[in-house]
């Protein structure tokens, strides 16, 4: 217990380290920048009437300090690490004045849930499938599936997902291309909400699903191809264990173990993946929301993302790393 | 002549195993085990020695079932007699195969340091390996295999480890443990101690030998180490580029080698009080995939004769438990 | 190290069908030197007309010539990705053969920072980068913060390459018979580690360039300059597709879909031949 404490430890000083460096980025990218947030949303609010000057000054006053741009650098610094702590970016400037977290808060669940959902699909399924083709090599069935997945693997996301569109949208429209659910529905638990949900994400999970699954099959091919010839799958199969036990319970499992680990450091891209996928299908999550704050300038919700993002990848992969000893006895934990 | 009305075990009769190997437009074919007879009786620990790729390991995978490609047998049979019933080995299909197996036939490895599943606990590989075997209700089963254990002077609870919390000599015990599990009427060793330190070597080798009396199995033990051979093996056999050039009791062989390459062999074993030099043997061992012609050992041979270098020799007994490949030692003994 | 595309190239079909498509795609790349407009110009040609002679691939709603266009397009991709990959490969190889070869506490710390440019996040960055730079945001300045991420998981790769060659005998062999540090690295290690240079510099290539492509057709990179994302970007403006204009898009996507499966036969035989137990495995069959 003791030596999982320090591994624990370890893991988390790693997370700390990763939402460390990439929030500086973050910052340092942000306040470099040319445009004054305060007088975007001054010029923005007083542009249907005059204003008298002195409430004007007063406006600047109190955005500047809704903005966190008071003071000296160091201070804006200090300042901005402690609203990242408590979770408030200020108001966005594009839905002025209702507070980033919220925006936020409300696309985050459609975002997670296509993350969950076409990440553990493609995971779990190209893993099956590359397992399958890395030990029974004959099968031409595997074999061509193999070359259908590898061959999308290489095509970026948003290109994939655009020729879904295309397909879904212009040629065959038999599925809904935008949207998280039908506008009129009540949100909830209803049967017809959730279907509706259903419905409409299985575009943006198909095209994550196709691009994500042939990268897992080529990886769980050549290291099932790797573990049939180690010493105690051979063994196994001398001793005469069943042959499907074999391929579940030493070879799978095996194989598994680095699969995990490279899910782990693929979720960063699989972010990138996702939030470019949301954009080509008007789908209501943090993508969306991304580009539609850098089309109306909108700085402080830019920022908030971009926080987020970060810490919630970071979260993820510190959660999979926590898990990882449970899989692998032989972690050197200590 | 030849062992006169004695039950035998395993025969072996004129087994050719090659590689073929084809690798960027080259075709190679290594000649590891060319034309092997042999047989083995029932409790009788047979040794095989020889140096370093003279194609030990391959003929106890051919003996075995181990083949898979690039290996292949081309030629000759290996017939196992087990109680009552006569098995061609490779007539066998896969469920007879793996019925015998473990039950029957079972394999010490080479390097049975990696053998079990590192991802599970010990108890698991008797569970996978022998369960069905047996064909007792679980918690029967267990006791059985503890009793075992125990018998072997092993912990039970060695069954609740993982492999590698177990040092390499306390893996290797545990290997023989489940290889002898079953009962089962052939066991082959193949250098099963090679990798130990000489303190280790010495326990292990007591407990195969003490294994192989409470089980009275038969036992083909391959080592390199003569020392070993003539500590364990009532008989020996010495294979040289792929053949087998003397065969006798370790009493015959040791004090009366009859092959030049057995002479040399025995000759070059250190005695307690003996100063004299030792002199090693020119020359380097034939390439298999591309041998001298007649006895492969001519190019090195002190005694070598026009007919080494065109025939090659066939096994001739020279005494009734003696037998060797040599032109020159089968005239003398004539 | 060309016995080794020699070989490759004879007997691993992967290899010669990349190279191959990759031949296609640098052929028409090349063409763009003997365009007979000038890349920025539009309006030169009448627009929206279907594949057909002499507009081979068509015209776009611009009035420019879909074919020369996309000459133009698919060099300066890749001549993008080309650059970010020999940048991200100078990072990768300086922090992986260093984290390899010094090991212990140099080690540790250059892996941990490894490990956090491998988890964080790339577009949402990207993204405010451009939001930063807007009208000052240039190729060779979103090549540097593409290279300052891409270097990360490569770099993990080279490590592993240059810690095994590091316990190897012969790197023992070598220092103890007096070869120098600088001799051993060029003369023992070089041949191992190019290989999976190559390999990796060809997946870097298909990052950046997936990524270009992505970030142009958002419209968050410059737009006077013809890339295929640049392309696909101004098409959609004019909302080709409904208009029926499909050849706009097609093409450009078609090109850069070759060279993205090029490149990854490429990195993928490289791979094979890399790794010596599938060599082994194959040499049976």
């Amino acid at each position: 217990m003791r030596a999982y404490s320090l591994y624990l430890f370890r893991r988390l000083t790693q997370f700390v380290l990763v939402v460390f460096i990439g929030m500086n980025i973050a910052y340092a990218v942000t306040h470099s920048t040319p445009i004054d947030p305060v007088e975007q949303t001054i010029s923005a609010a007083t542009s249907f009437g005059s204003t008298s000057p002195d409430v004007i000054a007063k406006m600047r006053q109190s955005l500047r300090e809704l903005y966190g741009l008071q003071g000296s650098p160091w201070q804006q610094y200090a300042a901005f690490w402690k609203r990242v702590a408590a979770g408030d970016f200020g108001p966005s400037l594009s839905a002025f004045p209702t507070p980033v977290s919220e925006l936020i808060a409300r696309a985050i669940p459609w975002t997670a849930g296509l993350l969950t959902v076409s990440t553990l699909l493609s995971w779990a399924l190209g893993n099956l499938l590359g397992g399958l083709a890395g030990y029974y090599r004959q099968s031409s069935l595997l074999r061509v599936a193999g070359v259908v997945a590898m061959g999308l693997h290489p095509i970026p996301y948003y290109i994939v997902a655009f020729a879904l569109l295309i397909v879904f949208g212009f040629v065959w429209p038999v599925l809904p291309i935008t949207g998280g659910a039908e506008m009129n529905l009540a949100p909830g638990f209803g049967i017809a909400f959730v279907e509706s949900v259903v419905v409409h994400s299985i575009l943006p999970v198909a095209s994550l699903v196709l691009v994500g699954l042939g990268g897992w099959f080529m990886g769980m091919r050549s290291l099932v191809s790797n573990i049939v010839s180690e010493d105690y799958v051979i063994y196994a199969e001398l001793a005469g264990v069943d042959r499907r036990r074999i391929l579940i319970s030493y070879v799978m499992r095996n194989a598994l173990v680095p699969q995990v680990t490279g899910l782990a450091m693929s979720l960063g891209a699989i972010f990138n993946g996702a939030i470019i996928t949301e954009q080509v299908f008007g789908y209501p999550g943090i993508g969306s929301l991304l580009v539609g704050a850098v089309h109306a300038g909108d700085y402080s919700l830019l920022l908030g993302i971009t926080a987020v993002s970060i810490v919630a990848v970071s979260a993820a992969v510190l959660l999979i790393d926590l898990l990882y000893p449970l899989l692998d006895p032989r972690v050197k934990i200590g | 002549m030849g062992p006169a009305g004695a039950e035998v075990v395993l025969t072996v009769e004129r087994l050719q195993a090659y590689y073929q190997v084809s690798s960027f437009g080259i075709e190679r074919e290594v000649r590891a085990v060319d034309g092997v007879s042999l047989t083995i009786r029932p409790s009788e620990i047979y040794g095989l020695a020889g140096e370093s790729s003279c194609g030990k390991t391959t003929l106890v995978k051919a003996i075995t079932a181990a083949i898979r490609p690039p290996l292949r047998v081309l030629g000759g049979s290996v017939t196992y007699r087990f109680r009552d019933r006569q098995v061609n080995l490779y007539d066998l299909d896969a469920t007879s195969l793996a019925e015998i197996r473990w039950r029957h036939l079972s394999y010490i490895m080479q390097g049975s340091m990696s053998v079990l599943n590192p991802l599970r606990r010990v108890r698991s590989s008797f569970v996978d390996f022998a369960f069905h075997h047996i064909g007792k209700p679980m918690t029967k089963f267990i006791g059985i295999v503890e009793a075992h254990l125990e018998r072997l002077h092993l912990e039970p609870s060695v069954l609740d480890a993982y492999p590698h919390e177990l040092s390499g000599g306390m893996r290797q015990r545990v290997t023989i443990a489940l290889a002898t599990v079953c009962r089962p009427d052939f066991i082959a060793a193949d250098e099963p101690t090679t990798a130990l330190d000489v303190v280790v070597q010495k326990s292990v080798l007591a407990m195969i030998r003490e294994t192989q009396r409470q089980i009275g199995a038969s036992m083909m033990f391959v080592t390199h180490d003569m020392a070993v051979h003539a500590n364990l093996s009532d008989r020996l056999g010495i294979m040289y580029a792929g053949r087998l050039v003397e065969e006798g009791t370790t009493a015959e062989v040791f004090r009366r080698p009859a092959h030049p390459y057995t002479a040399h062999l025995i000759a070059s074993l250190p005695r307690i009080g003996d100063t004299e030099a030792r002199e090693g043997l020119g020359g380097t061992p034939p390439s298999l995939a591309d041998p001298p012609p007649g006895c492969r050992f001519h190019p090195r041979c002190p005694l070598a004769m026009d007919a080494c270098r065109r025939e090659i020799p066939e096994m001739a007994w020279i005494s009734e438990t003696h037998r060797v490949a040599c032109f020159a030692a089968a005239g003398a003994a004539a | 190290m060309f016995k080794i595309l020699r070989d490759l190239l004879r007997y691993n079909r992967e290899f010669a069908a990349g190279v191959a498509l990759l031949g296609v795609v640098i052929l028409i790349g090349a063409a763009s030197f003997f365009s007979p407009y000038p890349a920025a110009d539009s309006f030169v040609v009448p627009p929206d007309l279907a594949p057909s002679w002499p507009h081979i691939l068509g015209t776009t709603s611009r009035g420019q010539d879909v074919f020369w266009q996309l000459a133009f397009a698919i060099r300066n991709t890749l001549l993008f990705g080309f650059s970010v990959a020999i940048l991200s490969r100078l990072i990768s190889l300086v922090v992986g053969l260093v984290a390899g070869y010094a090991s212990g506490i140099v080690d540790r710390v250059l892996m941990s920072i490894t490990d956090s440019f491998i988890v964080i996040p790339l577009f949402p960055i990207l993204v405010m980068f451009y939001f930063v730079m807007r009208e000052r945001m240039s190729w060779a300045w979103l090549a540097l913060a593409m290279a300052a991420f891409g270097w990360a998981y490569d770099a993990r790769l080279i490590r592993s390459v240059a810690l095994s060659l590091r316990t190897r005998e012969f790197t023992q062999t070598s220092i103890f018979s007096g070869m120098s540090m600088r001799q051993i690295l060029v003369e023992e290690h070089l041949p191992y580690v190019l290989p999976i240079v190559f390999s990796t510099t060809m997946n870097n290539i298909n990052w950046s360039i997936g990524l270009e492509v992505t970030l142009s057709v958002l419209g968050f990179t410059n737009v006077d300059t013809p890339t295929i994302g640049m392309m696909i970007y101004w098409a959609n403006q004019h909302t080709a597709l409904v208009a029926g204009v499909w050849w706009w898009i097609a093409f450009p996507v078609a090109l850069v879909v070759i060279t993205f499966i090029g490149l990854f036969l490429l990195a993928v035989s490289m791979n094979e031949y890399i790794d010596p137990r599938s060599r082994l495995a194959r040499m049976g069959e």
